[in-house]
């Protein structure tokens, strides 16, 4: 379909854009009535498709000159609004990880990524949210018969942050879609396991895309079900309470009731913790502000392997301005960024897995949360 | 560097880029100096080296276009939730950027890091002179307390004369 723009000249030119609105059954957008059309003033009419050609060229017979001020009508509905999903795809191959999903399909392509990729993938229960949602990991697993190190990533823990979970399903499919092609993931998977958390704060998720884009944390009720939420990444044991933190519900970075009061820091504090001397490397994944941050946030002192953590930071910022030019700072968080307490990454190194990283991907604030889709495969790309 | 008495000064070289053209870039400098208390925004002092893109064409159009609209233009929620802006309001979003500086500016202080994170809802304004006037309702993401401020801004523009912020006012978050 076509929206043509025409400002009839003549009486005549009226009559018969009259009298062609009335035959063809075209949609008159502007004015609203055939009646009103009149000589001099802006007339906006969609076309269907199949009529576009002789409408033209009944306007041209007629020496009636329009422009086309909407070439397809179709491509600009589908930009303004939601999609309509289908339920089922063959993953990785349908699967759009150019788009934004909502966590509807994140767990169905959760499903089929398992399905279509058994030998390598197993889900995982974590836990379950304050809603009672259930949490679930993936693990990226290449039988064999030595017991290897694990890395784990989480993405989502903040709800706004979008292009975290986009993240991480776009580095399952990565590594699937390589590892028997690609000699640096193949040697990767045999001598490392994955676990991937896609997204650790459903509630929160789901509430940005159904009520508030801009939430941030997760969905616990607070002072009578007067105020909702702690900040996740506020929530966990490590200095717990002590600095960058607010203790009112009401604030963004609310760290909860205690350490681990929230079930979904403690679904994730139970896993590592259970798994701590097998864990070489705790990533995850936030945005914006395109950071490598290393611990702490709650001190300016620096952990015991500070040159160790800043030197595989610098390789990685490296890397990743490699692909597309994007720059990327390193350092602690108290140093770069704020201070805060409470913070996943900073309670993983206390634990004693030595490499612990928040990834802070793009933008710079230009586009902040709200990061749009075409977007999502260059910040992917270059930070796999 | 601080001056008694007064507040911290900074001294700041950087680049800054065009963000319609990524390949157009001008250097800066500029002397910042926070007043203690915070009661007043910063003084800020700058010079660019080079020049600017010239824009007029596309002001003009916007200018002309919205100009001769009947109904006043009205909008919400730009970006999209996808981060989608459509072609249309792209101009009024750039303007929101330019005014939402303006704010910025004046609530700035060492401890914060605004970005302007959405429009949530922008009117037109019509008037009788040649400026256009539009009511914005925008979203300040603040870093450090990571807070989402709503804000209301009372903008005007002209091609030849730019923006003016003439009203605003940090509006309550609602429950």
């Amino acid at each position: 379909d076509q929206v043509l723009h025409i400002v009839p000249e003549t009486f005549q030119q009226v009559q018969h854009l009259q009298q062609l609105c009335s035959t063809s059954l075209l949609d008159l957008w502007k004015p609203q009535l055939s009646e009103d059309i009149l000589a001099g003033e802006d007339l906006h009419i969609r076309v269907p498709a199949p009529l576009v050609q002789e409408v033209k060229d009944s306007l041209d017979q007629h020496m009636i000159s329009y422009k086309v001020l909407i070439g397809d009508v179709q491509e600009l509905v589908d930009q303004s609004m939601p999609k309509e999903r289908s339920s089922h795809w063959q993953v990785s191959e349908d699967y759009v990880y150019t788009q934004y999903h909502p966590m509807e399909e994140i767990y169905q392509w959760m499903t089929q990524i398992q399905k279509n990729n058994s030998e390598l993938v197993t889900q995982h229960y974590l836990g379950k949210t304050i809603e009672n949602r259930t949490m679930y990991y993936l693990q990226i697993s290449q039988p064999s018969n030595k017991t290897k190190k694990i890395i784990w990533m989480d993405c989502g823990i903040h709800a706004r942050e979008w292009i975290s979970p986009a993240f991480c399903q776009w580095f399952v499919k990565e590594i699937l879609q390589n590892y028997k092609s690609d000699p640096k993931i193949s040697r990767f998977l045999q001598n490392l396991d994955l676990y991937i958390l896609p997204v650790l704060n459903i509630d929160g998720y789901i509430y940005s895309w159904e009520k508030d884009r801009l939430w941030r944390k997760n969905r616990s009720p607070y002072m009578n079900g007067t105020c909702y939420g702690t900040d996740l990444n506020r929530n966990f044991n490590s200095s717990w309470g002590s600095i960058g933190v607010s203790y009112n519900c009401s604030s963004e970075i609310f760290c909860g009731s205690g350490p681990e009061s929230e079930p979904e820091t403690k679904a994730v504090a139970q896993l590592i913790e259970r798994k701590k001397s097998d864990i070489l490397c705790y990533l995850t994944i936030h945005s914006y502000g395109q950071y490598i941050l290393t611990p702490y946030g709650s001190t300016t002192e620096p952990p015991s392997n500070s040159e160790e953590l800043m030197y595989v930071a610098k390789e990685a910022a490296a890397a990743l301005t490699g692909k597309y030019g994007t720059s990327y700072e390193v350092g602690s968080t108290a140093l770069i960024l704020y201070s805060n307490s409470g913070s996943s990454r900073d309670w993983a190194h206390t634990i004693g897995i030595p490499f612990s990283y928040t990834f802070e991907l793009r933008d710079k604030g230009t586009h902040g949360f709200v990061l749009p889709p075409d977007q999502i495969q260059p910040t992917c790309e270059e930070t796999m | 560097q601080d001056i008694d008495g007064v507040g911290p000064k900074y001294h700041l070289e950087l680049v800054l880029e065009d963000v319609l053209h990524k390949d157009s870039t001008v250097n800066c400098t500029a002397e910042v100096l926070y007043h203690l208390g915070n009661t007043t925004a910063p003084d800020v002092q700058f010079t660019i080296e080079g020049e600017v893109k010239n824009t007029d064409e596309a002001d003009n159009m916007f200018y002309n276009r919205t100009k001769s609209l009947e109904k006043e233009l009205v909008g919400e929620n730009i970006p999209d939730s996808h981060g989608n802006v459509s072609p249309e309001m792209e101009p009024v979003h750039l303007l929101a950027w330019v005014a939402s500086g303006y704010v910025i500016w004046q609530n700035s202080t060492e401890n914060t890091n605004f970005q302007l994170a959405q429009i949530k809802r922008v009117k037109q304004v019509k008037r009788s002179d040649e400026h256009l006037e539009f009511d914005y309702t925008i979203l300040l993401h603040e870093m450090v307390s990571q807070e989402i401020i709503p804000w209301q801004m009372t903008v005007l523009w002209h091609p030849q004369h730019g923006v003016q912020v003439t009203q605003d006012s940090r509006q309550p978050k609602h429950a």
